[in-house]
């Protein structure tokens, strides 16, 4: 049943967010002008298109973040099951974390956490 | 055949249920609004608003009827699809999380028993932290379409500092899921029946105060709040992902910002503060009718609630913003680490106590 509950949650909540958008569609006035539809960068014109590379750093931090957030996923059934399984799951899990953090570490070493 | 079988009584209460949630979500939204332009006021010594109603109460209906008569403009360059459906992302998933949420106990009527939850599944908490991680899609796309470098740029750094503090948020987390070993908000909130039990308080954030502030920090960094409201920046990035949108786009997403402040209030005193318990619930729900114990549960959530959105507000108005490597310095070199030692601190203390 929860999964029925939640599909209707989501319904309920595009049907929102639509809503306010298409009511503000059929009653606020338009009207277009060429200087209107500029993007505005504090009144300067705009030099060159907007969609271009940016700075690599934030490409190496989405990719330490991969690493980290599959094991963050592994990490969460054996902590609902650490009472149950006892030493022997902790001292796996010290092992898995070890190695983990030998991997933080090099990209620390690596320069890769620093924000140039 | 298949009419006979659905149960309307259910699906009647869960569509009230919904509906006044989002209903409730959208009040103190709103009221949010006004709530934080008045604490900016008495904190810098000002009045805020205070001309449409008592108090500058009407204020954020007014605000409200302006976004939906302002006129919408699309910028020509922008991506016209993505540059719409940005906000309508953000703020369905802004209002999704509120499905697992537990707001009050059970309570029997006419014959059924209503549960004041949309959703009771085993996987709430996953399911909060997928929603919220999708809510930063909102942002980029929104960001990305408007075809600006301001929104550009703060849509990158939007997502960057999310996939940052969500690490360190779902580690603190697992430090506190290894206590309750469920995931379900509602056994959660029930394993912290009370306040006192035992000896013990039963609250989880006196068994894990670290992973409280842990998650506390990245939650501020989760809702792009001051200190932390590096995409924002009004001073620098001419308010980031939302520069280009008008009328009621905008609208949802400042609507939807301050719908998560409030969802993730509710989280943290479901997480933490024990949700809907409060000292002496056993004395009422054994002495007084069964109506005042749900509405006194129902309204100590909300006492808890509202001042974790003040906390909020109060801190937006007392520290300066971070600078991006500070921020990426807290984020990667304290607070994962501090999470991670967190959690294996626990582990010893849990197996010690268990032996």
């Amino acid at each position: 049943m929860g999964a029925g509950v939640l599909i209707l949650l989501i319904i309920c909540g595009v049907a929102f967010a639509g809503g306010g958008i298409i009511l503000s569609w059929a009653i606020a006035k338009r009207s277009t002008n060429l200087v209107k539809g500029e993007p505005y960068e504090c009144g300067i014109p705009t030099s060159g298109t907007s969609w271009i590379q940016f700075n690599v750093g934030y490409y190496l931090f989405a990719l330490i973040f991969l690493v980290f957030d599959v094991e963050l996923v592994f990490m969460y059934p054996w902590a609902v099951v650490v009472k149950s399984v006892g030493m022997v799951g902790l001292v796996e899990i010290v092992i898995f974390m070890f190695i983990l953090f030998m991997g933080l570490l090099y990209a620390y070493r690596k320069g890769a956490l620093k924000w140039m | 055949m298949l009419l006979m079988q659905i149960d309307w009584f259910f699906l009647v209460e869960k569509l009230s249920l919904i509906t006044t949630i989002l209903l409730i979500s959208l009040a103190i939204a709103a009221y949010a609004t006004w709530a934080e332009r008045k604490v900016s006021a008495i904190m810098q010594d000002r009045i805020g608003p205070s001309r449409a109603g008592i108090f500058g109460l009407l204020q954020p209906l007014a605000d409200g009827g302006k976004l939906f008569f302002k006129e919408e403009i699309i910028p020509t360059n922008a991506n016209k699809f993505i540059f719409i459906f940005g906000p309508c992302l953000f703020m369905t998933t802004a209002l999704m999380t509120s499905a697992v949420i537990p707001w009050g106990p059970s309570f029997e009527f006419a014959g059924h028993t209503v549960s004041l939850q949309v959703a009771d599944i085993n996987i709430g908490m996953l399911f909060v932290f997928g929603v919220v991680s999708l809510g930063v899609y909102g942002i980029m796309l929104g960001g990305w379409a408007s075809n600006n470098k301001f929104s550009l740029l703060s849509s990158i750094r939007a997502a960057s500092q999310a996939i940052s503090y969500e690490l360190a948020m779902g580690l603190s987390l697992i430090a506190l899921l290894m206590l309750t070993g469920s995931l379900s908000l509602r056994e959660i909130v029930d394993q912290q029946h009370g306040f006192w039990n035992d000896g013990y308080f039963t609250w989880n954030f006196f068994k894990q105060p670290l992973g409280f502030f842990i998650f506390l920090v990245c939650a501020f960094a989760e809702l792009n709040r001051a200190p932390f409201d590096l995409p924002e920046a009004d001073s620098e990035l001419n308010m980031g992902y939302h520069l280009e949108y008008s009328s009621m786009k905008l609208g949802l997403y400042l609507f939807a910002e301050y719908i998560n402040m409030f969802i993730s209030s509710a989280v943290m005193s479901v997480l933490f503060f024990g949700g809907y318990n409060y000292p002496g619930m056993d004395w009422v729900s054994a002495n007084l009718p069964a109506w005042v114990f749900t509405f006194s549960c129902v309204s100590v959530f909300f006492i808890k609630i509202i001042a974790f959105i003040l906390f909020f507000m109060f801190i937006r108005w007392t520290l300066p913003r971070f600078r991006y490597d500070q921020l990426m310095k807290l984020g990667w070199k304290s607070l994962i680490p501090l999470a991670l030692v967190n959690m294996l601190i626990t582990g010893g203390v849990i197996l010690w106590l268990t032996k």
